[in-house]
């Protein structure tokens, strides 16, 4: 095996984030000087108010929303979806207690909506095809007068597939249910607009736009309501109460502002380091597959599969040559179960065990692409030799191609 | 996450391979769950002369059935028999507790192949007579 090297690539930017230096730059005043509280009278809490009302209006502007008031700070995307789900669900109880979803969700939505069986909801998971992509006709089968509403991932962080949102909430919408979408892996990457696309409820996430952790926004178009998940001191409207988190909001909205900005180069300079990713890591190794929609697809996204080899240990062998990515297999989770997402469009236990995702971002570079292009064979072919699963020709063409 | 031993011996797994004509094999786990291990015996005398294993598996599956053939090695089958899923991680510094049960079946493979010599040894006598 290859001696350890010194170099780090860090491939698992959908774990985590590096937060901008700009971002942080932005976030310190308020927690040294500026440190009211917004729901204080005085010059100094009115400071932080203002603060974050122009927070509110950059975070508005990003997905194109009606007004800054539509906008619901939060700790993050993990308890926006859940004020979303729980919310809508529980405010339009008298409507009716059906819930639609897909089998892509992150699992803030599985189980979310796995919580409201308990409380007497029908949650129904709906299936995707081998891409990921949702199935709108089992949409159309499933959705009723019950249903108010209907959570769909904007882009799986996993597997990267985007969901056409815009046909998903004419459905949706021909029903009078609510949409609510998880935009956390999206947001920042690609273009959204709330309302091009007739989106009711959108997830964001600050980290994953190079914000501080901890901090997130729910989208609530106007006139859609969802009671409160939180109680106290009647913050956000109501509907989230506790004392804002003044320095992470104005970081989630400078991120925001960033995001707006740089997100279209951005965007352009990550698709071709991923495509060049892809093919680097399908073309020259056998029985080699991608996860998820080759076009439809997150710029940052790269998740792989290899037969007769298991994630962990390719994940380990990377690790050793300064390479930090990501695997669909159950070893690296805390269950025993390989990626729900994996199994949702299709694959077999072994293939999910078998996937390797990569995430790319701001400071990855084609430098960084080619070394880990040019060091994946020679790891497939090492963890093939030590597989009693590989086939006999497979191991001929591993031999002949080294 | 893992000793330097476990890293060491998934780094280097100690006789990897299989046995062309082996006295013994044995093979434990299944794909689905993300484990599955071979694992071949060659018997001279009672004694373990060789062993080769071949793994698919996460890092602590690899590094125990490399770790549980340098244990076999040499080893009378009534001495070899001793070794336990406990005494392998033992020896390889031990093992995360995720690990413990759905990646430390290497030995659990060794027993298997002994057995399978075992009832070869049998059959072949049962033809003698």
């Amino acid at each position: 095996m290859v001696a350890q090297e010194t170099r780090r690539v860090y491939m698992d930017y959908s774990a985590g984030k590096p937060v901008d230096l700009r971002v942080v730059k932005e976030m310190l005043p308020y927690m040294e000087s500026s440190h009211g509280n917004p729901s204080s009278l005085y010059t100094f809490g009115q400071e932080a108010k203002r603060a974050l009302d122009e927070s509110r209006a950059k975070v508005a502007k990003l997905i194109n929303a009606e007004k800054p008031e539509t906008i619901i700070f939060t700790s993050g995307a993990t308890e926006s979806n859940n004020l979303a789900i729980k919310g809508a669900a529980n405010r339009n109880k008298a409507q009716g207690t059906k819930i639609l979803t897909s089998s892509v969700e992150h699992m803030s939505v599985v189980n979310t909506c796995k919580s409201l069986v308990k409380e007497g909801f029908q949650t129904v998971f709906l299936p995707v095809d081998e891409f990921g992509l949702l199935d709108l006709e089992k949409l159309e089968e499933e959705i009723d007068g019950e249903t108010t509403l209907v959570s769909v991932v904007y882009a799986n962080g996993e597997i990267g597939t985007i969901q056409p949102i815009k046909a998903i909430s004419q459905i949706v919408h021909a029903k009078n249910a609510f949409l609510h979408v998880d935009a956390t892996a999206a947001c920042g990457q690609v273009p959204i607009d709330v309302n091009i696309e007739g989106i009711d409820l959108l997830t964001i996430s600050s980290n994953d736009m190079y914000g501080p952790k901890g901090v997130g926004a729910l989208y609530l178009k106007d006139g859609v309501h969802v009671a409160p998940i939180l109680h106290g001191g009647g913050q956000e409207r109501g509907l989230r109460s506790g004392t804002e988190n003044v320095p992470g909001i104005v970081g989630l909205a400078k991120a925001a502002e960033i995001a707006q900005n740089e997100m279209q180069a951005e965007s352009k300079r990550l698709t071709i380091l991923r495509d060049s990713l892809i093919h680097g890591l399908l073309d020259p190794i056998p029985s080699s597959f991608l996860n998820g929609h080759p076009t439809m697809r997150l710029p940052d996204n790269v998740s792989v599969r290899y037969s007769f080899i298991e994630g962990e240990s390719i994940l380990l062998s990377l690790d050793l040559m300064g390479v930090y990515a990501s695997s669909g297999s159950a070893c690296t989770a805390k269950t025993l179960q390989p990626s729900h997402v994996l199994l949702a469009i299709g694959l077999k236990h072994e293939e999910a065990h078998g996937s390797l995702m990569l995430t790319l971002g701001k400071q990855t570079t084609q430098e960084d692409v080619d070394y880990v292009k040019n060091l994946m064979p020679s790891v497939v072919e090492r963890l093939r030799k030590i597989s009693p699963l590989t086939p006999k020709e497979l191991k001929k063409e591993c031999i002949r191609t080294k | 996450m893992y000793s330097d031993k476990v890293m060491d011996h998934f780094k280097n797994p100690r006789n990897m391979g299989e046995i062309s004509n082996p006295d013994g094999v044995g093979t434990v786990g299944n794909p689905v769950c993300g484990d599955l291990m071979t694992m071949y015996i060659k018997v001279n005398n009672n004694r373990i002369e060789d062993v080769k294993f071949k793994t698919f598996g996460c890092g602590a599956a690899i590094a125990t059935s490399s770790m549980t053939t340098e244990l076999a090695k040499g080893k009378t089958i009534e001495e070899a028999l001793t070794i336990s899923r406990s005494s392998v991680a033992e020896s390889l510094g031990g093992l995360p507790p995720v690990k413990m049960h759905c990646s430390n079946l290497a030995a659990d493979a060794l027993h298997a192949a002994i057995k399978d010599y075992q009832e070869k040894r049998e059959k072949k006598k049962e033809v003698r007579k």
